[in-house]
């Protein structure tokens, strides 16, 4: 999603920011990337804003998207150095600040790293910036050597003049190549030539992560930094009462406790753990208002009511389903759910800030840093050219970081110490009982079959929560949230891979007082155990094969053909698979990528889920690197699986019961699969990775489960149906 | 007043003796390297090495710690040469966020001290840390990878 910080560019481009301001505190050195900040083009200018040369020839590459695992920082900085023609080995790469982007009309495009979108929505303008800093390199040798610039060439970062036999590296040229005007008109590269995009390269940020260097927001450390820790409302919707803060005012290293807007209480002391341990001894009194009362047996049954509601929001519709339903020989229904789950990133919520009268700074780990920056101005008060955020790393983000609560919370804390740097740090109990919940949905497919067993009619009714309403409710459509219909769309990058002649799909919104919010993979992950488990269920019913049932709908799908088909030639869809293994398909589309698995697993009676083997394939148009797409598809095994075997949160009192890792349980590496990845990609369009293979992780496991047992599951996690791990 | 050797180093640290190791080393060490990821020694992210063993930090008083020698993944390369683990994840680009990886590498370097060629089984029982980006495929290779260059 893009946010835009609300700003007066004027204001900000007249105030400091502009050139750099900052309290002048330095954080420990992680590479490039925060030691040298995006301020390096101080020590050489840069040949443009995604282009700066040392001149030592180190290439320092920028990159506006942020990284937390997905690995778009190696696969960005892989575009640019493409066109750039530069030597790989001399790369390293830094992140601009929001401010710095806004202070200069966005000259980096969008910041909010989120929804696959990191390199597939900038891979034209940075391959551009590349491209463009190559050919003022080249201009500037041009002009010194007097020669045309049609008779130099770039290569490895060496610019050659063959008719003269003279060469210069890029670091010699790179202040003269700054000064040039910028070209106008910038060709790219067709991807069948390229050199260092679409290679397997091995990532850039491994170094400081394997000896305990590389900074998170967790390990941001500044001069004078107190701790805070800080309890909300446990209860959604709840508000503080009031706390005695005098019971604790005595404790080793206290030495404020203050309100957090009128829902939340933290304790600012030297170091966390002392704040944390002060604060589990504070007496406080919340006002759990009516959301107090509420149970997650009260949640459902408002789904159930959608189920049948009148009144719902129409994603996906041509010809007449209720009457081909009417007239069907045959009508199958199934109702699937499910259920809340949490993202558990591996480092718990943190943003260390700094507010005075006239400026506030924060440092985090963020997924959208321009968010962040407008999370900063708005509980500072102040105006936008005093307000900066630097980002760090982040240990895993999964859409659970583009909200910025934790921000709003470190700069108010901070507004209550002025001039002193603190550092927020949640616990990992308050940030299970404070995440933005994958949504909780349920779902009746009804369908409608001929005499031969073919599908003539398929009402898909989902009930359930909103991400928009919840989070951006101007976003809604006339109400209706289009997100929801990920993966069930007629076109698009989530257009649903079935073509069937008589189609429902709709919404009846049901929103629970549980905040929801973008859970890597999104929508697309229930919604494809829904149509893909119920295709599956289509097919046994009528005693066809399941592969053969999805090829008959699939004509007008080829690249979602393409990617099934791959999967069952390589797993040997249709011959005998190893005693006692069975074998389930599916496929599906998912942030501009056509993504299908087959899943071989083996049940014992007593409930003992193996999952032997995993075939999957990808097609994302383009594969810019291919051994990071193969670490992705692997991850979302484990993300999809951990989800489905384990993955609930349930509400009690109105709020959650799972706190930490001993009551939300996640996959260990005992239970990993062997994955086979096959990336096909077939070019002309530009797909996500991180995300799209989660979706089809459950249905390959669930349809391979019921050809094991002739059992269905259609509510999650399997844990609940007495299955474990082997 | 506590006494710790953490890589090589003695400290008398003025600390709530109650305080888990993890927390000194992070706050009062400085020594950032090891994780908070839950705090109930569930997860893994904070494993060091006390004594040689793996040990989950997050829920080890550091009173405990007294006359015992600590190593952080900060201590594992010696003389700035990568520890064969630390080696292998580089050579296998192991890490994806990276968060969780400084315990992982010090689980499997103990393990590695143990049972310096773990077989699937033993690797499957010994390393129970969690990656929530997935990177278990690799770690499992990077495992054997270290092993074999013993």
């Amino acid at each position: 999603m893009t946010y835009m910080p609300q700003l007066d560019r004027r204001s900000f481009l007249a105030g400091s920011a502009a050139a750099g301001f900052s309290f002048g505190f330095a954080i420990p050195s992680s590479g490039d990337a925060l030691a040298q900040g995006a301020a390096s083009g101080g020590a050489a200018p840069e040949v443009n804003a995604w282009v700066v040369i040392r001149p030592d020839d180190t290439v320092v590459i920028r990159i506006a998207r942020s990284e937390m695992g997905q690995g778009t920082l190696t696969g960005l900085a892989q575009l640019v150095a493409e066109e750039l023609e530069c030597d790989w080995s001399k790369v390293t790469t830094e992140f601009p600040t929001p401010g710095q982007n806004v202070a200069r009309n966005r000259v980096w495009g969008d910041f909010s790293t989120g929804g696959s979108r990191g390199i597939r929505e900038s891979h034209d303008y940075v391959r551009k910036g590349g491209a463009a800093a190559r050919m003022m390199l080249i201009e500037a040798t041009a002009r010194e050597w007097k020669v045309p610039a049609a008779e130099c060439k770039a290569e490895n970062s060496v610019i050659t003049h063959a008719p003269s036999g003279r060469s210069i590296r890029y670091g010699q040229v790179a202040a003269a190549a700054a000064k040039i005007e910028p070209p106008k008109d910038v060709k790219l590269k067709d991807p069948k030539d390229w050199k260092i995009a679409g290679k397997p390269l091995k990532r850039l940020d491994t170094a400081d992560k394997v000896v305990g260097k590389m900074v998170y927001g967790i390990d941001v450390k500044l001069p004078g930094m107190l701790s805070a820790a800080i309890l909300d409302c446990p209860v959604f919707g709840g508000k503080l009462k009031s706390f005695d803060a005098a019971a604790i005012q005595s404790m080793k290293g206290v030495r404020k406790v203050v309100p957090v807007d009128d829902t939340a209480v933290a304790v600012i002391a030297d170091t966390w753990w002392q704040a944390k341990t002060a604060l589990e001894k504070l007496p406080v009194v919340w006002d759990e208002g009516a959301n107090g009362k509420v149970q997650q047996a009260d949640i459902d049954k408002m789904l159930a009511g959608g189920l049948d509601a009148e009144q719902a929001f129409v994603g996906n519709q041509n010809g007449d389903v209720k009457a081909a339903l009417a007239g069907a020989a045959r009508k199958i229904e199934a109702v699937y759910s499910y259920p809340y789950q949490h993202h558990v990133t591996m480092e718990p919520l943190n943003a260390t800030a700094v507010y005075a009268a006239e400026r506030c700074e924060v440092w985090t780990s963020t997924q959208n840093g321009e968010a962040a920056l407008a999370a900063v101005i708005a509980a500072s008060g102040l105006p936008a050219d005093k307000c900066e955020v630097h980002k760090t790393f982040l240990g895993t983000g999964f859409g659970r970081r583009g909200r910025s609560d934790y921000v709003d919370q470190a700069v108010k804390i901070a507004k209550q110490m002025p001039g002193t740097p603190i550092k927020l740090l949640w616990s990992r109990e308050e940030d299970m009982a404070h995440g933005s919940y994958h949504p909780i949905t349920q779902c009746r497919l009804t369908a409608g079959l001929d005499d031969k067993g073919n599908l003539s009619a398929l009402h898909m009714r989902i009930s359930g929560q909103s991400i928009l309403a919840g989070l951006f409710a101007s976003r809604l459509a006339g109400g209706k949230d289009p997100a929801v219909f990920q993966g069930l769309n007629a076109s698009g990058e989530t257009s649903l891979g079935y073509s069937v002649d008589n189609l429902l799909i709709d919404h009846a919104m049901r929103n629970p007082h549980v905040p929801p919010g973008f859970w890597r993979g999104v929508n697309v992950n229930q919604n494809a155990i829904y149509v893909e488990c119920f295709i599956d269920e289509l097919a046994h019913a009528t005693g066809q094969d399941p592969l053969a049932f999805r090829l008959e709908l699939m004509d007008k799908h080829p690249k979602n053909r393409a990617v099934l088909q791959a999967v069952a030639d390589r797993a040997g869809w249709g011959k005998p698979a190893p005693a006692g293994v069975h074998r389930g398909i599916a496929h599906f589309m998912g942030f501009g990528s056509y993504v299908a698995a087959v899943s071989e697993v083996s049940l014992s009676g007593d409930g003992k889920l193996k999952i032997h083997r995993i075939v999957a394939a990808t097609d994302p148009g383009h594969a810019v690197n291919p051994a990071q797409i193969e670490r992705q598809i692997e991850g979302s095994f484990v993300y999809g699986l951990s989800a489905l075997i384990y993955g609930e949160c349930t509400v009690k009192d109105g709020r959650m019961e799972q706190l930490n890792f001993d009551t939300y349980e996640v996959m260990r590496l005992r239970e990993m699969p062997k994955v086979e990845s096959i990336i096909m990609p077939s070019g002309g369009f530009w797909g996500g990775v991180g995300e799209p293979t989660i979706c089809v992780a459950a249905p390959s496991v669930l349809n391979a489960i019921f050809a094991a047992t002739g059992k269905r599951f259609r509510t999650f996690p399997l844990k609940n149906h007495g299955i474990s791990m082997a | 007043m506590v006494s710790l050797s953490v890589n090589g180093k003695a400290h008398d640290i003025d600390v709530d003796p109650d305080t888990p190791l993890l927390w000194v080393l992070r706050e009062q060490l400085g020594l950032t390297g090891t994780k908070y990821g839950c705090g109930i020694a569930a997860c893994g992210s904070c494993t060091v090495h006390v004594d040689g063993e793996a040990v989950r930090s997050c829920a080890m008083p550091v009173s405990a710690m007294e006359g015992k020698k600590v190593v952080t993944i900060e201590g594992l390369a010696v003389d700035g040469v990568l520890h064969r683990v630390q080696q292998a994840w580089v050579d296998l680009d192991v890490p994806q966020c990276g968060y969780c990886q400084a315990g992982m590498i010090m689980a499997v370097a103990a393990l590695l001290n143990a049972t310096p060629k773990p077989t699937d089984a033993q690797i499957d029982e010994a390393i129970t840390n969690v990656c929530r980006c997935g990177t278990y495929p690799r770690v499992r290779a990077g495992i054997h990878h270290a092993a074999a260059n013993a």
